[in-house]
């Protein structure tokens, strides 16, 4: 009977319940970080670590599509990182942006999103082929879908892709944005990733919002609006680029 | 108070959705045309105001310093509601889509970095 009202409680204030577990969640990161790692992996890498296994077990646990969230007591997670907080949250962090580096860099920034749709476009289309695609609207469709996982869908349905071929521009599109979440604080200081400008131009080829929110995160949240301005722009630039003109390019071409 | 600033936020990401909604339907894409990134300019433009007419109290800007530094919490919890067994269920080759195209942006970052203004991370020493 304790279990039951106590199941019964956390599922009736799942947001609540998510502050806590998050609260709990980004303890033990910090904690693990200062442990295990004497702070070189930063606590927030960890802890979205520790959360995309979370969101493994629970998709498998349920067979469902939203991680943990699926587990009815943890139905509070999908709430607090859903895209109408994650948003909000985002823009949060443009207090205190400065204007003049968003300027300074803003052609750069533009500039990179539309290489950044276009590259990813080309390997996806590479791949695809490779594996034996070759019909142009499957191949523009995994195309779209390294972009992002909704550019792969929106393709898809515009050109009228098969429904299988739409769930694999969607896998891709995810690998990308988990990929992009856990790797990001590894390879920063490779690539530069240590200031504004090229904060803009990350979130400008990454263009997954998730990915280079978490991403950011977990390297330095400082950063943080200027990724997340340029790659706001990158799935509508996808939506409008991936069924015209990098589809006809494709067809052209196959 | 408090709540000004958390209303101040609430209506900038709203203006901004509703201009990058407005934007997505004018080009005639289904999707949202960097509604967030206008919402960000706005509160940026809004925020720098400060001398002149509109002038923040500690409360107001405490407000949206609360959202601000719920980001990374909230972003894991992003994290665990993520797909990652559609990610995975999507075979060798949804896998190696993904992947080239993250590798090959990320070496594509220093490469357009070379093109702007003081990229050694310096804040004041260009002209």
């Amino acid at each position: 009977m304790l279990i039951e009202t106590l199941t019964a409680v956390l599922s009736k204030n799942a947001l609540i319940t998510a502050f806590l577990f998050m609260g709990l969640l980004m303890w033990l990161s910090y904690f693990l970080s200062e442990k295990l790692t004497k702070g070189q992996i930063h606590g927030s890498a960890v802890a979205i670590t520790i959360g995309l296994v979370l969101a493994y077990i629970g998709g498998k646990y349920t067979g469902g599509s939203k991680g943990l969230a699926d587990i009815a007591i943890f139905s509070g997670i999908g709430v607090m990182g859903g895209a109408m907080f994650r948003d909000f949250a985002i823009v949060a962090t443009a207090f205190g942006a400065k204007t003049d580096e968003l300027k300074k860099a803003g052609w750069v920034g533009a500039a990179s999103v539309i290489i950044g749709v276009a590259l990813s476009f080309f390997i996806g289309a590479i791949v695809a082929v490779s594996f034996g695609y070759t019909d142009p609207v499957a191949i523009s469709t995994i195309g779209a879908g390294a972009a992002t996982y909704i550019v792969g869908p929106v393709t898809g349905t515009a050109l009228g892709a098969s429904s299988d071929v739409i769930a694999l521009s969607v896998a891709a599109g995810l690998t990308k944005s988990v990929l992009v979440m856990v790797g990001t604080p590894f390879v920063a200081k490779r690539i530069g990733l240590n200031n504004p400008y090229s904060a803009m131009i990350y979130g400008g080829l990454m263009g997954t919002t998730s990915g280079v929110a978490a991403g950011l995160a977990a390297t330095d949240p400082k950063l943080v609006p200027y990724g997340a301005m340029t790659a706001t722009f990158y799935t509508g630039v996808g939506c409008l680029l991936a069924p015209s003109l990098l589809f006809l390019i494709v067809r052209a071409l196959a | 108070m408090i709540i000004y600033g958390v209303a101040l936020l609430a209506f900038c990401m709203l203006v901004g959705v509703f201009v990058g909604d407005l934007l997505g339907s004018f080009i005639g894409v289904q999707a949202n045309v960097g509604g967030i990134g206008i919402a960000m300019l706005l509160l940026i433009y809004l925020s720098n105001l400060g001398d002149k007419k509109l002038q923040f109290g500690p409360m107001t800007e405490s407000g949206i310093h609360f959202w601000s530094a719920m980001y990374i919490p909230i972003v894991v919890a992003m994290a665990a509601k993520q797909n990652v067994i559609g990610a995975l269920s999507g075979g060798w080759m949804a896998l190696l889509a993904g992947v080239g195209a993250v590798v090959a942006s990320f070496l594509l970052i220093p490469v357009i970095a070379h093109f702007t203004p003081a990229a050694e991370g310096g804040n004041s020493n260009a002209d």
